[in-house]
């Protein structure tokens, strides 16, 4: 498949909060339809490369290309009008650690006011379409229910059906189950699990090293803001060849 | 006490009472349209605009009402308009009362969790539609009881106006005085007065703040 781009390519993506440099030249391609996985101690800069990635922080240096084409800024590397710049985040699904559902929308309105306000479906069309996908990741009986009323694995299903009903290139899950009680992981971990054998791309920050196992096509290890090593979950799990990577899992046994 | 004089005084000062609640309301009218516009303008995303909006609050806030009052009612004139005293009045202080809104404005809706503006802009909504779709609604409640306090002032502040010779409450009663000269009598009845209007005011926050959702 020579000439086509990838769907994301990042390149030497960086980010300094004053000195200090928490994302260092990050180079990382994600094809279409696959589940990469991003693994690493707390610090380390996954969660600031995925909100690079969709320009929620603005990076400092670097690129990010979706489909070739440049995320956030025009050709000369200005930064995109705000409406541009908006339209563009819409194909990029974010789903946060701390849902963020819009606390005064109903579950089927938080899925629905996106495709409504912002892809401009008719009231009745985006309702629809959330819940079709309230329905997928099975809330169909909460439609009506206020975040508050849900439970954290609920909230965090709505927040997936909100990013999907937006039919995005790729979705980012910013570690979607840390802020769970765990008897609710299984919950949002399925859902997950069914998007990636949909064939949806994702780029998943997570700690839930069995989900890694299972469901990523590929794995990156992150520590002081670069990928240190990526590969096949059974090497990266199986044999890792970096002493920080083989330190990082060491650490996650005790 | 000389009561011949309260039962006197007591229509009279009724009569000045209506004149404030007229003021103050319309006033109120002016002050909070005029303070969420300027609140928006300060949250929007034009830089000049919103520097001119923030210098505008650091003169109200910097200044005394009188001196705000004062410039009101002796500078209209010398731009050619010429204003009865009654709007003069209700000018000044729907300007004064617009500058510390479109603060309380900025304050509310800044304390909303940013998590709610991130999500918001992850689905690709603009600056605008996330202020008026996720922000604003979110903002309603909480901004009801410090946009309270403003109005509480707003009325208190009406009673400078005497000063510019507005017929109101507090002239009302000077006049009375003035005549009489009663003054504790009628200071104290002025005082239960403004008590009563603020008091009705402070109830019907109380009651829009109950009957607007939490979320």
């Amino acid at each position: 498949m020579a000439g086509t781009p990838p769907l994301l390519a990042v390149e030497g993506l960086t980010k300094r909060y004053g000195d200090r440099c928490v994302l260092n030249a990050v180079d990382l391609a994600v094809g279409e339809g696959e589940t990469l996985v991003v693994i690493g101690p707390s610090g380390s800069g996954k969660t600031t490369l995925l909100r690079c990635i969709n320009h929620l922080e603005p990076p400092t240096a670097g690129l990010v290309r979706l489909r070739g084409v440049p995320v956030g800024v025009d050709g000369n590397g200005r930064d995109l009008p705000e409406r541009d710049a908006a339209r563009q985040r819409s194909r990029i699904g974010f789903v946060f650690q701390r849902f963020n559902l819009f606390s005064h929308l109903s579950a089927l309105d938080n899925v629905a006011i996106g495709p409504h306000k912002v892809l401009g479906l008719s009231r009745a069309q985006a309702r629809e379409r959330a819940q079709a996908q309230l329905h997928k990741v099975f809330l169909g009986e909460h439609m009506h229910k206020r975040p508050s009323q849900l439970s954290g694995g609920q909230q965090q299903r709505v927040a997936i059906a909100r990013a999907l009903a937006m039919q995005p290139e790729l979705i980012l899950f910013d570690e979607p189950t840390s802020a769970l009680d765990p008897e609710l992981v299984k919950e949002v971990l399925d859902a997950m699990r069914a998007l990636a054998a949909e064939g949806m791309t994702m780029l998943v920050v997570t700690h839930e090293m069995a989900f890694a196992r299972q469901v990523a096509h590929r794995v990156v290890f992150m520590d002081g803001g670069a990928i240190i090593e990526q590969g096949p979950p059974q090497r990266i799990f199986g044999a890792p060849s970096e002493p920080r990577l083989q330190a990082f899992l060491q650490h996650l046994q005790h | 006490m000389d009561w011949a004089i309260i039962q006197h005084a007591i229509p009279l000062l009724f009569q000045g009472l209506i004149a404030t609640v007229k003021i103050s309301f319309l006033a109120v009218i002016l002050g909070t349209l005029l303070g969420v516009v300027l609140g928006l303008v300060a949250l929007g995303r034009n830089r000049p605009l919103r520097w001119a909006v923030l210098a505008y609050v650091d003169f109200i806030r910097g200044t005394p009402l009188l001196i705000q009052i004062f410039l009101v009612y002796f500078a209209l004139p010398v731009i050619g308009i010429s204003l009865p005293e009654f709007w003069a009045g209700v000018i000044a202080l729907g300007l004064n009362a617009a500058g510390f809104i479109a603060e309380i404005v900025r304050a509310t809706v800044g304390s909303i969790e940013r998590g709610q503006n991130e999500a918001a802009k992850s689905i690709g909504m603009t600056h605008w539609q996330t202020l008026t779709f996720i922000l604003l609604p979110q903002a309603l409640r909480p901004f009801v009881p410090p946009l309270t306090n403003e109005l509480i002032t707003l009325v208190k502040g009406s009673a400078l106006l005497s000063v510019i010779s507005v017929y109101e409450l507090t002239r009302a009663g000077q006049a009375i005085i003035s005549v009489h000269f009663v003054p504790f009598e009628i200071f104290l009845l002025i005082a239960l007065y403004y008590y009563a209007l603020i008091s009705a005011l402070a109830w019907l926050s109380r009651y829009a703040e109950r009957r607007l959702p939490v979320w």
